[in-house]
């Protein structure tokens, strides 16, 4: 078969546990050499989308194939070709590093010389040498995780799942582990990664899903998600109550919101550009004293706000 | 990647053998590394030895044919019954996997995923064989006097053998249907305590009452007790011989695709 541009393709995937619908008809395209983010809140769905696309489930209805291979009828043939890892996988606690990383490999069908000689780069690559020969169970959680995601890359599969890769983990093991992953995507490794964290999705992702109650109610780039919500705002704050009341009487009805703890004042720029300087200039005659200003861009979070109607999911 | 990949391609049959192999060396060095469970071992047996024969040896061996001592007529009985309450490790081990997700990432690679069931029952055969050696060591030392040639003990230990087989087949049952350690803790003991009790592990079944001597001669662990106590004392064996063989086949023709079964059900929940 060809292989598409397209690596991962979901069409309506639905899955239910009894009366509990988890999934409601979910569809995911993953572009070849890309990184999607399936961003949602607990119980949205995410890992058993994930359980679903790297065979360890079968969904009730819809259809998948990853590099041209049905995930039910090719199952086998999908496994050789992902690497999974995340909170659905794990490493062998009693084993070594390496012995895990040796173990996995000649499962993934590597002959014992290429595994052995795999295993010591990853364990290099992701700076596990002086742990590699020590029983898994003594690695930190940073550890654990690089050790978790090296075992999946042990066969360099073309398509990664990396459910919720940095849960848990403290700020600078996740910077670490955001290094790994954006090494694995400048490799042309596809990627699929699912998280809670909108700024991991955000820095992370070419394109971001985003799924609650098993559905998905966005999808598009970081930038395309966040104009859907909102526009720039700018926003001012004044040196008195008396010089922002002068300011916001200047303005008229560009002003959205004032705030009289800090004297500052909130203006909607719907065209960035010529709103910023058209309101600038409308202070400058008034010498009115300034002693702040910045202009905010939507974040995920009121992406997610708008679109849900429910609180952040951080 | 610096590294060049090369993949073997084996027949289907050939790559389920070898995918048993790694998992059987997997769990062995689980055997190997888990010191707690290794110390227990060595000392379990050894403490069950020591007071069977000390405790019961003096008002028992009445009950026993001229010219047997206890200690001979218990070593049988405590041999099976370490075993039988050993294969309760293949059930912790296998319920161990299912709820630390390493099974899903097994799911996730392009194995036969049995092979983590067949892993840790082969690699109970070698914890078994160390319980063994320790407990003929240690009644040697304090007076066991067996009767065997060394064709008998290859019988002996080829029917051990394949009685921790046929048992940790069966406990691979528990621990794929248990949900918890625990569960599987107290469902092993309440199969096994009773199957060995109730057996002519540790006193005559001459003794007990019609009821329970009914049971105990017909049950699987009567039959390999008897079995390996002819072996040990020399003494004839009847028919104790075939039918422990039967006995321990049969379980296993049973349990294998029972726990198979169930096993790939429960990992892809």
């Amino acid at each position: 078969m060809e292989p598409s541009n397209n690596v991962i393709i979901a069409k309506d995937l639905q899955k239910s546990y009894g009366t509990n619908h988890v999934l409601k008809g979910i569809d995911i395209t993953v572009e070849r050499g890309t990184m999607l983010a399936l961003l949602g809140p607990n119980g949205a769905g995410k890992t058993t989308t994930v359980r679903i696309l790297s065979t360890l489930l079968k969904a009730d209805k819809g259809t998948v194939t990853v590099e041209g291979y049905d995930i039910v009828r090719d199952a086998d043939k999908v496994r050789t070709v992902i690497g999974l890892t995340g909170q659905s996988a794990a490493v062998d606690e009693l084993l070594t590093g390496r012995e895990n990383l040796v173990m996995m490999g000649q499962l993934y069908r590597l002959t014992p010389a290429s595994a052995k000689a795999r295993a010591q780069e990853l364990l290099e690559d992701f700076d596990l040498v002086k742990a590699a020969d020590r029983p898994a169970k003594t690695y930190s959680g940073g550890m654990r995780r690089r050790l978790d995601l090296a075992v999946s890359l042990i066969a360099a599969p073309p398509v990664i799942f990396l459910d919720e890769p940095t849960t848990g983990l403290d700020p600078r093991s996740r910077l670490s582990m955001w290094g790994i992953i954006n090494d694995l995507k400048a490799r042309g490794t596809t990627i699929l990664l699912t998280t809670q964290y909108l700024e991991e999705a955000d820095q992370l992702a070419d394109r971001i899903v985003v799924i609650d109650g098993g559905k998905v109610i966005a999808e598009g780039t970081s930038s395309e998600l966040k104009s859907k919500v909102g526009k720039d705002r700018l926003e001012i704050s004044f040196k008195d109550a008396k010089t922002l009341d002068a300011a916001t009487k200047k303005l008229g009805k560009a002003v959205v919101d004032t705030n009289d703890r800090d004297h500052s004042l909130t203006v909607v720029l719907n065209d960035t550009n010529n709103d910023l300087r058209k309101t600038l200039d409308s202070l400058d005659g008034s010498k009115l004293e300034l002693t702040g200003m910045a202009v905010h861009k939507p974040t995920l979070d009121d992406v997610f706000l708008s679109l849900t109607g429910k609180a952040k999911v951080k | 990647m610096a590294v060049e990949l090369e993949f073997t391609s084996k027949p289907r049959l050939i790559s389920n053998v070898s995918d048993a192999w790694i998992m059987i060396k997997r769990s062995s060095t689980h055997i190997l590394r888990n010191r707690d469970q290794l110390l227990g071992t060595f000392f379990q047996p050894i403490m069950f030895l020591v007071l069977f024969a000390t405790v019961f040896g003096g008002a028992i061996s009445k009950a026993l044919p001229a010219g047997v001592s206890y200690l001979n007529f218990l070593m049988a009985g405590i041999i099976v019954q370490t075993i039988a309450f050993g294969s309760t490790t293949t059930a912790i081990a296998i319920c161990n996997d299912l709820q630390k997700g390493i099974v899903d990432r097994f799911r996730s690679l392009p194995m036969n995923n049995l092979a983590v069931l067949t892993g840790h029952v082969i690699s109970d055969l070698l914890r078994n064989l160390i319980s063994m050696v320790v407990m003929v060591v240690t009644g040697l030392i304090i007076g066991f006097r067996p009767h065997a040639d060394f064709l008998g003990w290859l019988a002996i230990i080829g029917l051990v053998l394949l009685f921790t087989l046929a048992f940790s087949w069966l406990s691979a049952i528990v621990g794929v249907y248990a949900k918890s350690v625990e569960a599987v803790q107290w469902l092993t003991f309440v199969i096994i305590f009773p199957l060995t009790f109730a057996s002519s592990a540790f006193v005559p079944t001459d003794s007990m009452n019609h009821v329970l001597k009914t049971f105990a001669v017909n049950q699987p662990i009567t039959q390999i007790v008897e079995a390996v106590r002819a072996l040990i004392l020399g003494t004839p064996l009847h028919n104790h011989g075939y039918l422990a063989v039967i006995w321990c086949l049969g379980i296993m023709a049973v349990s294998i695709p029972i726990s198979s079964i169930l096993f790939a059900r429960r990992a892809s929940n």
